[in-house]
C-alpha cells in the first residue's frame, strides 16, 4: 500500500490540562513558560502533603457544568475531561453527517481508578454506590464520549499505559488509510487518582518538586491529568479551510525488556522513532523539533536520549519535554503532546524544557531550554513510551499550500 | 487474504490441546465459570511463575500454545484485547492503598496491574520486539485487536500476527456486577442456560489466541473475511438493517451463510435481539450458540472465533452448540454475531480457505 497516496489530515483539536481549558489558553501558558504544576487541591490524598501534581483546578461538579453532559449519573472525572476536550475538537466541523464514517479511539490508563478507589468497599458490601459500578473499566469514558457526541460507528479504547493516546492517534490514522473510516476522533483522557500517585510514588520515581527532564540530577516525574482529542480526516473528505496539519508518520515498537522499564540502551525508543520517520518518507534531517516523552525519570530519559542519538547522531534537531508544564498525564500524554506538536508547527515555536540545568554524563545532548522562535517548524516528532516497553512515535507535518 | 494458521483456547471447557473437539463437556452449577487451567510449569520457569498473576499466566499459556500449534517460536506482532486486563491486581493494590492509608505501599501489585502487561509479557517471553498493542473496549476489545491485526497484515510489514482475547473473572468483580443485575439470581446449570427465562447471565472467562498470516499453511483452519462493529442501534429493526448492509458490503447473502454463531447468554431481556433475528434474517440458517460453555465476558467472541475455526477444520458441528438441526453438506461460511446489553454489537465473517 502506498501510504503517501491517502493522506491523513488534522482538522480539529481540543485540550484541557493543568495549563487550562482550550487550545488558546494552553498555548499562552506554553509561551509564557509557566508551569501548571502545583499543590494537589481537588484529589483527596494523604500524598498532597508531600507531592505536587499537574491537577486541573476544577471540581467534578464544575467539570459537569463545563462539559454540558446530559446524563451525569455514575460519571467519572476522566469522562468529563474527555467530553470537554472532544467538544472543542469538533466545534468547527459538520460532525454528525451520516454519510461520513466516523469513529472514536481513545487512550486511557487511569480511567477505572478514580471512582473505584473511593467506592471499592461499597461495591463489595452494599448498594450505596451502585451507579458507579459501570464506570470501573477503561471503555467507560469512551462509550460516554461517543454517546455525548452522537458517534455510533467504530469505537475503541487503547490501554498501553503512557503510550495509550499516541497509539490511539496512530490506530485512527491507519484506519483512515485502510479506508475503514473517513473521520476519527483520536486522543485520550486520564484523571488524577490515588492509585497512580501511590503507585508511581511506591516505585520511587516521583519528584516532590517540578520535574527536570534530561537533567543529570533528575529525580522523577510529576503526575498530571488532562485530556486532548484531535480530529483526523481522510484526504477525500477534509475541507481545505479546516486543515491544520498532516499526520505523516507513526511507529510502534516494544522493548521486550521489562514490565516497567525501558531497555537502557535506547534501542526500543530508536526503533519507534525510526519506524515513524520511515513511514513518513522523510529524511531524519527534515525533522525540526522532537517533543520528547521526557518524564524526568532516570531510566526513561536516558533511554530516550540514547534513542535520539541513535537515530539522529550527535546533532539532533531541537528537543524538549513539556511535562514540567503539565505533569505526566499518563494515558492522555500522547494526545496532549500531540496538540503541543501541532501548536509548534502552527506557530513555528519550540517550547522550552523547563528546569534543565546540567547535562547527563552519558550524553552530550541537551534539550532546548528557552522558547525558540527563530526557526521554521515543518516536521515534529512526538514520543510516548509506556510501561511494558511500549514505545510510540508520531510525526506531524506542516501542510504547505 | 487473512488466514488463521494456529489457535489455542483456554476456557471453562477442556479446550486446550484437546483433539476431541468439544466431546467432553463440563457442567457447572454456579453463575461464575472459570477456566480449566493447564500445568503452568510447562510454560514458565519456577521463579517467574511464583510472581506472576493469574491473568498473565492465562495469557502466555494460550499464546504459547497457539504459537506451538502454528509451528512458530515467536510472532512478528502482538495484538491483545482485554476488557478487564489485570484489574484484579489494580483492585488489590487499591485496597492496600486504602487500608494502609497511603503509607508503606509496596509497588509490586502496581507493576502487575498495568493493562498492557499481558501483551508485554508475551513480548518478553517470545522475544518479539515489534508492534505491540492492547485494546480495552469492553465487548469490542477482541474485535479491535482483530481489526488491528488485519490492518497489519494488509500493510505487509509483518507476517505472523498473534492476536488474542484474554479476560478473567474472580469473586470480587463477580459480586460487584452481580449487585447491579448482570448475573442471574439463582444458581444456573450452564448447559440449560437458555431455559431460565430470567434476567441476567452467567459470568465466564477465557484466553484464546490466533496466529494470522497472509498465506495459508498445512495448519490453516480458516480465512477471516471481515470484522465489523456498531453501537447503540435504535431498535431491533435498525440492528437487522445494519447487519443487512454489512452483508451487502461483503457481497454475501444469508443463503450462502452455512452457519450462524450467536452470542445468546440466557438474559431474557436482551436475548430477544437474537431471537428476533433467528426468526427473520437467520431463519433459514443452521444456528448455534456458545456462551453456555464459556460464560459471558468481554472477549467471549474470541471463543466464538475459535469455535468457528474448529468447525471449519473438522467440518463438524458439535451437538452441544446446536440450536436447530438444519442439515448441512459442507460448512464454508460462518457468521458470528455477538452483542451485550444492546450496546456493543459485532460481526465476524469467516470462510473455508480452500
Amino acid at each position: 500500500m502506498n501510504q503517501r497516496k491517502n493522506k491523513v489530515f488534522i482538522t480539529g483539536m481540543g485540550i484541557i490540562s493543568a495549563l487550562g481549558i482550550g487550545v488558546q489558553q494552553n498555548l499562552e501558558r506554553l509561551i509564557e513558560g509557566k508551569s501548571g504544576i502545583g499543590p494537589i487541591r481537588q484529589l483527596k490524598t494523604r500524598l498532597s502533603n508531600e507531592l505536587i501534581a499537574g491537577e486541573i483546578h476544577y471540581s467534578n461538579e464544575e467539570l459537569i457544568d463545563l462539559s454540558g453532559i446530559k446524563n451525569k449519573e455514575g460519571i467519572s472525572r476522566s469522562a468529563l475531561l474527555g467530553i470537554i476536550a472532544a467538544r472543542e475538537a469538533i466545534q468547527n466541523l459538520d460532525f454528525n453527517n451520516p454519510k461520513i464514517r466516523t469513529g472514536l479511539i481513545s487512550g486511557t490508563t487511569a480511567e477505572a481508578m478514580t471512582n473505584i478507589e473511593l467506592y471499592l468497599k461499597d461495591f463489595l458490601s452494599n448498594n450505596n454506590r451502585n451507579e458507579f459500578i459501570e464506570s470501573q473499566d477503561w471503555g467507560f469514558s469512551t462509550e460516554i464520549i461517543a454517546k455525548e457526541l452522537g458517534i455510533t460507528g467504530y469505537q475503541t479504547t487503547i490501554n498501553t499505559a503512557c503510550s495509550s493516546a499516541a497509539n490511539a492517534i496512530m490506530t485512527g490514522a491507519r484506519m483512515i488509510k485502510h479506508n475503514l473510516l473517513d473521520r476519527v476522533l483520536v486522543g485520550g483522557t486520564d484523571a488524577l487518582s490515588k492509585v497512580m500517585l501511590n503507585g508511581f510514588h511506591a516505585l520511587m520515581i516521583v519528584d516532590p518538586e517540578i520535574s527536570k527532564p534530561f537533567d543529570r540530577d533528575r529525580r522523577g516525574l510529576n503526575i498530571g491529568e488532562g485530556s486532548a482529542f484531535l480530529v483526523l480526516e481522510s484526504e477525500k473528505i477534509a475541507h481545505e479551510k479546516n486543515i491544520i496539519c498532516e499526520l505523516r508518520g507513526y511507529g510502534n515498537s516494544n522493548d521486550a525488556y521489562h514490565l516497567t522499564a525501558l531497555s537502557p540502551d535506547g534501542k526500543g525508543t530508536a526503533m519507534a522513532m525510526n519506524n515513524a520517520i520511515t513511514e513518513s518518507g522523510l529524511k531524519t534531517t527534515a525533522i525540526n523539533y522532537i517533543n520528547a516523552h521526557g518524564t524526568g525519570t532516570a531510566n526513561s530519559d536516558l533511554s530516550e536520549v540514547l534513542g535520539i542519538e541513535n537515530v539522529f547522531g550527535k546533532n539532533p534537531p531541537s528537543f524538549s519535554s513539556t511535562k514540567p508544564f503539565t505533569g505526566h498525564t499518563l494515558g492522555s500524554a500522547g494526545a496532549i503532546e500531540g496538540v503541543f506538536s501541532v501548536l509548534s508547527i502552527q506557530n513555528n515555536l519550540v517550547f522550552p524544557n523547563l528546569n534543565f540545568s546540567q547535562k547527563m554524563d552519558e550524553t552530550e545532548l541537551i534539550p532546548e531550554t528557552a522558547l525558540e522562535k527563530a526557526i521554521e517548524i515543518n516536521h515534529v516528532l512526538s514520543n510516548s513510551f509506556g510501561f511494558g516497553g511500549n514505545n510510540t512515535s508520531l510525526l506531524f507535518s506542516k501542510v504547505l499550500s | 487474504m487473512i488466514y488463521i494458521n494456529g489457535t489455542a483456547n483456554i476456557s471453562p471447557q477442556p479446550t486446550l490441546r484437546n483433539d476431541k473437539f468439544l466431546a467432553d463437556i463440563k457442567q457447572y452449577n454456579t453463575n461464575m465459570l472459570q477456566c480449566i487451567e493447564p500445568d503452568y510449569s510447562v510454560f514458565f520457569k519456577a521463579i517467574a511463575l511464583r510472581r506472576m498473576s493469574r491473568v498473565l499466566k492465562l495469557g502466555w499459556a494460550a499464546a504459547k500454545s497457539c504459537l506451538d500449534d502454528a509451528g512458530l517460536k515467536a510472532p512478528d506482532s502482538i495484538c491483545v484485547g482485554s476488557g478487564k486486563g489485570c484489574f484484579k491486581n489494580t483492585e488489590m493494590f487499591m485496597s492496600l492503598v486504602n487500608e494502609n492509608e497511603e503509607k508503606f505501599v509496596p509497588p509490586s501489585l502496581f507493576i502487575q496491574s498495568a493493562h498492557g502487561s499481558i501483551a508485554a509479557q508475551i513480548a518478553i517471553q517470545s522475544g518479539c520486539k515489534n508492534y505491540n498493542m492492547t485494546y480495552a473496549q469492553r465487548t469490542f476489545s477482541f474485535e479491535s485487536a482483530l481489526i488491528d491485526a488485519m490492518m497489519l497484515l494488509q500493510e505487509g510489514k509483518h507476517k505472523n500476527i498473534l492476536v488474542g482475547g484474554v479476560d478473567e473473572i474472580e469473586e470480587s468483580q463477580f459480586k460487584t456486577f452481580d449487585r447491579i443485575g448482570h448475573y442471574k439470581d439463582t444458581n444456573t446449570n450452564n448447559l440449560k442456560l437458555l431455559t431460565y427465562n430470567s434476567k441476567g447471565t452467567i459470568a465466564g472467562e477465557g484466553s484464546t489466541f490466533f496466529l494470522l498470516n497472509n498465506h495459508p499453511t498445512e495448519k490453516t483452519y480458516a480465512r477471516i473475511k471481515s470484522v465489523y462493529t456498531f453501537s447503540n442501534p435504535r431498535n431491533n429493526t435498525t440492528t437487522k438493517e445494519i447487519i443487512e448492509a454489512f452483508l451487502e458490503r461483503e457481497n454475501l447473502s444469508m443463503k450462502e451463510v452455512d452457519l450462524v454463531i450467536l452470542g445468546l447468554n440466557g438474559d431474557a431481556e436482551f436475548d430477544s435481539i437474537y431471537y428476533n433475528l433467528m426468526t427473520t434474517l437467520f431463519s433459514e440458517n443452521r444456528q448455534t450458540y456458545y456462551k453456555h460453555l464459556c460464560g459471558e465476558y468481554h472477549t467471549s467472541s474470541a471463543f466464538a472465533l475459535w469455535l468457528s475455526s474448529m468447525i471449519i477444520r473438522h467440518q463438524k458441528i458439535p451437538k452441544i452448540v446446536d440450536l436447530n438441526e438444519k442439515p448441512l453438506k459442507e460448512i464454508n461460511n460462518i457468521l458470528i454475531y455477538n452483542q451485550y446489553q444492546n450496546i456493543n454489537h459485532s460481526l465476524i465473517f469467516i470462510t473455508k480457505h480452500n
